[in-house]
């Protein structure tokens, strides 16, 4: 079985528990997922499983992209999932939210909302400095480093620039509830990503 | 908006409640849970306000009463099924949408005038 499932994140809402407690939730819109390839510890390395995601036509591809998918139909996404045993999966096989349960712990990864130029306040989460009593620092970086010793900036300072836009994998959620025919994952919480971003849900023990 | 969003949304909506309008007078009955019993709390005031529409699982009212000379305001969800029942008791004559100059009010200047509908012709 894969350890995860490609989905479009939609959105988020909220939904009422049987009690009464109104649950955050993230509307994931996963989808089928076929075999497209499957890659062998001997031949390439590893054991995974390349899937296709999101139908596209045919006239969005290009010959040498055709000939990769060979009888399969094109998609617009292709990414590789871990697999315990390549044996029992086979090219064109389908994976669909059927590889979740409700209740489960799941882990979701994906791009995060790119926050362009970002001081070291928002980037680093540093506390900047007094707003008043003369101070001309406010948000600031502050001192960078020692003086003659070492006479330089240390690699990997934290320091301002672009922030966000990388990939976040974000632990410790749950599976709320499952609608297996319209193939929409309920997840407890926020997801990285703006909406209609492509995230994975991946299997989870935490 | 998506229609797999559309479709969790509507499924939270409750349609069996009346139509609750700013200005009437209701009793809420609540379901709260004691240590592990169960029972019903009615809470009785006035709505004075609505908020997020109506057909939006989002959507809560607040009630306001006035106890002891103390001011009390709940913020109910109006999908919640923890919402027993609602009972409309007066329907009130109003004019704003919102009504918290009801809160700068005591007494006598509180009221509010009753509205009076055209009884269905049976």
């Amino acid at each position: 079985m894969l350890n995860g499932l490609l989905a479009r994140k939609i959105g988020m809402t909220q939904i009422f528990e049987e009690d009464g407690t109104a649950l955050p939730v993230t509307v994931l819109q996963s989808g089928p997922m076929t075999v497209i390839q499957k890659k062998t510890l001997e031949k390439d390395g590893c054991n995974h499983v390349q899937v296709g995601f999101e139908a596209i036509p045919e006239r969005k591809v290009n010959k040498p992209i055709k000939g990769h998918y060979k009888e399969q139909a094109p998609t617009r996404f292709l990414r590789e999932f871990e697999v315990e045993n390549i044996d029992e999966v086979e090219v064109g096989q389908v994976f669909d939210v059927s590889l979740f349960s409700e209740g489960e712990s799941i882990a979701v990864s994906g791009n995060s909302k790119g926050k362009g130029f970002t001081g070291v306040m928002k980037r680093h989460g540093f506390a900047g400095q007094p707003a008043s009593h003369g101070h001309r620092g406010h948000r600031g970086t502050g001192s960078i480093g020692q003086c003659a010793t070492p006479s330089r900036v240390f690699k990997g300072k934290k320091m301002h620039g672009r922030h966000g836009n990388s990939k976040v994998t974000q632990l410790g959620l749950k599976i709320v509830k499952i609608l297996a025919d319209e193939a929409v994952v309920l997840v407890k919480g926020a997801v990285p990503g703006p909406n209609g971003g492509l995230v994975t849900i991946l299997k989870s023990n935490r | 908006m998506s229609t797999a969003m559309e479709m969790v949304e509507q499924s939270q909506l409750r349609s069996e409640l009346p139509e609750l309008r700013v200005g009437s007078s209701v009793r809420v009955n609540y379901r709260i849970t004691e240590g592990n019993k169960e029972r019903i709390q009615a809470f009785e005031g006035v709505i004075i306000g609505k908020h997020c529409g109506t057909r939006n699982n989002k959507a809560t009212f607040t009630v306001r009463k006035v106890t002891q000379g103390y001011g009390v305001e709940r913020i109910f969800p109006l999908h919640s099924p923890r919402i027993e029942s609602v009972d409309i008791i007066k329907i009130g004559k109003v004019r704003q949408a919102k009504l918290y100059y009801l809160r700068a009010r005591r007494g006598k200047a509180a009221r509010i005038k009753e509205r009076i509908t055209a009884r269905p012709s049976a």
